[in-house]
């Protein structure tokens, strides 16, 4: 017979072996009380599934990494996923379902511009902060609401804006622009043409490729000979086609300098076969995919953290290309929401106007491990976060940094004030 | 069809009291969920008129659909319309792509009208995209909260939200009632039935079918400038295939040429999504199968097995 007077040599080696288990995990901060709920509208099927898949990914990894080190204000946080199938009336549904069904503090991790649009009308509604990890300008234009920010991933206008100067510096001056023929072809086309003309450059010829083609060799010939870089932001499958038809048309005869955005190859492996033409050119990208050189101190931890090595694919596939500029956007959103939950002192959905007030009265983010795509400024009355971009060249199949941009670099003039609107 | 006397119009008002009363005893979340579903289901019951009843297999409704939220959105955004005369534009913007729609399309039968509805919604949602910087593209835009008021009342809040859907679901329902029992809803019958011998009797299948498109359209743009209003978005993924395929989902799932399947239809399809999320991350493998059960187990539908079971005088 066992009781608590007269354990059994079993019981007693059990408790022992949990003693020793908690002794050794001097580093483990254990959380308590009600778990802090997040909602994440993932993209989970739709023509967002590849980014959503990583998207989840390094959410998981970064909510391990927060309740590993005690949680926010000591409380646990779950991440509760919901697939929005990259449509934005789903992804309107999809705030609801966690806001009004799960109960969560807030909603956060949204990619695609259009989802985007069609969710942050019904968080403003129901007063849910609604912290998105798309790129798209809508934020920093002021076409959402107070409730909507960006506070870990800088905007398509800041993304385009400051590689201008290093094309015309470095590339030519003389650019011909192929893009798709929707909003995310449209925000390229517009800020592009600003900025090179703001560098003694011009874009000669803008082609617009309506987004249902799926060969494009019938418009190669509009591009100008004279065109000394070609600027290209071709997404989705059709992309391989491009480049291969691309380098069909130009042969081993002169061409243009190559210059486009890595979203054309995010999840695609650059050594994949077909995509030889793009050998030498280079591409923008927001966190650079294949580890650099000069990488800040935290970037070996963060790759592990989430899973990737340091070309950029995962550790357990190397087929399995990431998403790497853009996915640490839903690990810094994590820790932004952290460090303004810990601000305002944050107890339940009744302080999520004192929430969204907290998070915009911050300003500097410092490189850290809460960061480590770079420092960052987020600009409270915008609700946009601004930080450094990389270009990277295409050598030997591998992205390789050659550019980093400065913060300032990116920064423009104010299009709303959001702390003026009413909650 | 026509038979029952009173027992389907008390059917019918039936159903809109329990929805009625459904705001009080449902959460707001699921209140909400059931606005949007009466709004999908107007839509559904404008493609039941022109499928179920007519025969016209369309696959470019999403066309009417978008017709209708931009005729609405588009006013709001940029004259500042208020909800009431916007919701007017657009059910006048469903109907008059319809008919435009029908002119040319109805040149055409069967498979080739279905490609034909096909290629004019993809033309249509090109077109959106092509004018971007009046429709907003594929992004879209949020309609501004002053458009967003009708009589004093906020639509983007609970109470009156659920209260307009359910006006414009009811009105829809009983409009769609009173037509189907009406000759010119037995015409379109005939027209599905046999079109030929409605031709011998001295119909004019081409005039029935572009009235009955039409009306299917007008049902189609309130379903639409509904969303707009309601829902606070207009975007161009409302014009794409997925929107064509939808209505008619949810009229097999629900019966076609039953006027109270494109309700079910919805509510059972928005259903199902929304218990197959909470148990997995495949959720879309139970709604596949759930379809592939229909075709096995119920062609007809649910209201339309039923009907043809056991209540034979269901409309």
């Amino acid at each position: 017979m066992t009781n608590l007077l007269h354990p059994s040599r079993r019981g007693l080696l059990m408790a022992g072996g949990a003693g020793l288990l908690t002794a050794a995990l001097p580093g483990h901060v254990a959380a308590q009380g009600a778990p802090i709920k997040i909602g994440f509208q993932l993209h989970r099927t739709g023509i967002g599934a590849a980014y959503g898949r990583w998207y989840e990914r390094t959410a998981q990894a970064a909510l391990k990494a927060i309740n590993d080190g005690g949680g926010i204000a000591g409380r646990p946080v779950e991440l509760l996923f919901e697939d929005d199938a990259t449509d934005p009336k789903r992804g309107s549904e999809v705030v609801d379902k966690l806001t009004q069904s799960d109960g969560c503090d807030l909603v956060m991790g949204t990619l695609f511009s259009h989802v985007v649009m069609g969710s942050a009308p019904r968080a403003g509604e129901l007063k849910v902060p609604y912290l998105v990890c798309s790129e798209g300008y809508h934020v920093a234009s002021g076409a959402l609401n107070r409730w909507t920010l960006q506070p870990g991933i800088t905007d398509v206008r800041a993304q385009i804006s400051t590689m201008a100067p290093w094309v015309a510096a470095n590339l030519g001056k003389k650019v011909t622009m192929v893009f798709p023929d929707y909003a995310f072809g449209h925000d390229h086309r517009d800020f592009f043409t600003t900025a090179i003309q703001a560098q003694g450059g011009e874009v000669i010829a803008q082609i617009a490729v309506p987004p249902t083609e799926t060969s494009f060799t019938r418009y190669f010939p509009q591009i100008p000979t004279e065109t000394e870089v070609l600027y290209h932001v071709m997404v989705g499958p059709a992309v391989l086609t491009f480049v291969k038809e691309l380098g069909e048309f130009y042969g081993t005869g002169a061409k243009p300098a190559l210059f486009g955005f890595i979203d054309s190859l995010e999840a695609v492996d650059t050594a994949t076969p077909g995509l030889e033409f793009l050998e030498g050119s280079h591409f923008w990208e927001a966190h650079p995919r294949v580890k650099p050189a000069d990488a800040g101190e935290h970037e070996a931890a963060y790759r592990a953290a989430v899973g990737v090595d340091d070309n950029g694919a995962s550790v357990s596939d190397a087929a399995d290309v990431s998403t790497y500029s853009h996915m640490f956007s839903t690990w810094e959103t994590l820790y932004f929401i952290k460090q303004s939950m810990e601000a305002a002192g944050y107890t339940g959905p009744a302080d999520r106007q004192k929430l969204v007030e907290a998070m915009e009265a911050i300003s500097d983010l410092p490189y850290g491990i809460e960061r480590p795509q770079g420092a960052k400024r987020f600009n409270g009355k915008t609700h946009q976060v601004f930080g450094s971009q990389n270009i990277s060249q295409v050598q030997g199949g591998k992205l390789v940094k050659v550019h980093t941009t400065t913060i300032e670099e990116g920064v423009y003039e104010d299009a709303v004030d959001y702390t003026t609107m009413s909650f | 069809m026509t038979g029952g006397g009173v027992k389907p119009w008390a059917l019918h008002l039936a159903l809109i009291a329990v929805l009625l009363t459904a705001q009080f005893w449902l959460s707001p979340y699921h209140a909400t969920n059931l606005a949007r579903i009466m709004v999908l289901a107007v839509f559904a019951m404008g493609y039941n008129l022109a499928f179920g009843y007519t025969g016209l297999l369309s696959l470019g409704h999403a066309l009417l659909l978008a017709a209708g939220m931009y005729a609405a959105g588009l006013p709001a955004q940029l004259w500042g319309w208020g909800a009431g005369p916007a919701f007017i534009a657009g059910v006048a913007g469903g109907g008059l792509m319809a008919a435009a729609l029908g002119l040319l399309a109805l040149r055409t039968a069967g498979v080739s009208f279905m490609i034909v509805t096909l290629m004019f919604a993809q033309a249509g949602y090109l077109t959106l995209l092509y004018f971007a910087p009046v429709t907003g593209g594929d992004d879209g835009f949020a309609v501004a909260a002053a458009s967003r008021r009708l009589l004093g009342f906020d639509l983007s809040t609970d109470t009156p939200r659920f209260l307009a859907a359910l006006l414009i679901f009811a009105a829809g329902l009983l409009i769609s009632l009173a037509l189907i029992r009406s000759p010119f809803g037995r015409t379109m019958v005939a027209m599905r039935e046999n079109e030929e011998r409605s031709r011998m009797l001295g119909y004019n299948p081409f005039t029935v079918k572009l009235a009955a498109l039409t009306i299917s359209g007008l049902y189609s743009g309130a379903a639409g400038a509904a969303y707009a209003l309601l829902f606070g978005y207009v975007g161009a993924s409302f014009a794409t295939i997925q929107y064509s395929i939808l209505p008619m989902l949810y009229v097999l799932l629900g019966g076609a040429g039953t006027t109270l399947g494109p309700f079910l239809g919805a509510l059972v399809m928005f259903t199902l999504i929304e218990v197959a999320t909470g148990l997995t991350s495949a959720y879309l493998f139970f709604v596949g199968a759930a379809l592939v059960a229909l075709v096995l187990f119920a062609p007809k539908g649910i209201l339309g097995t039923i009907r043809e079971r056991w209540v034979r005088w269901l409309p």
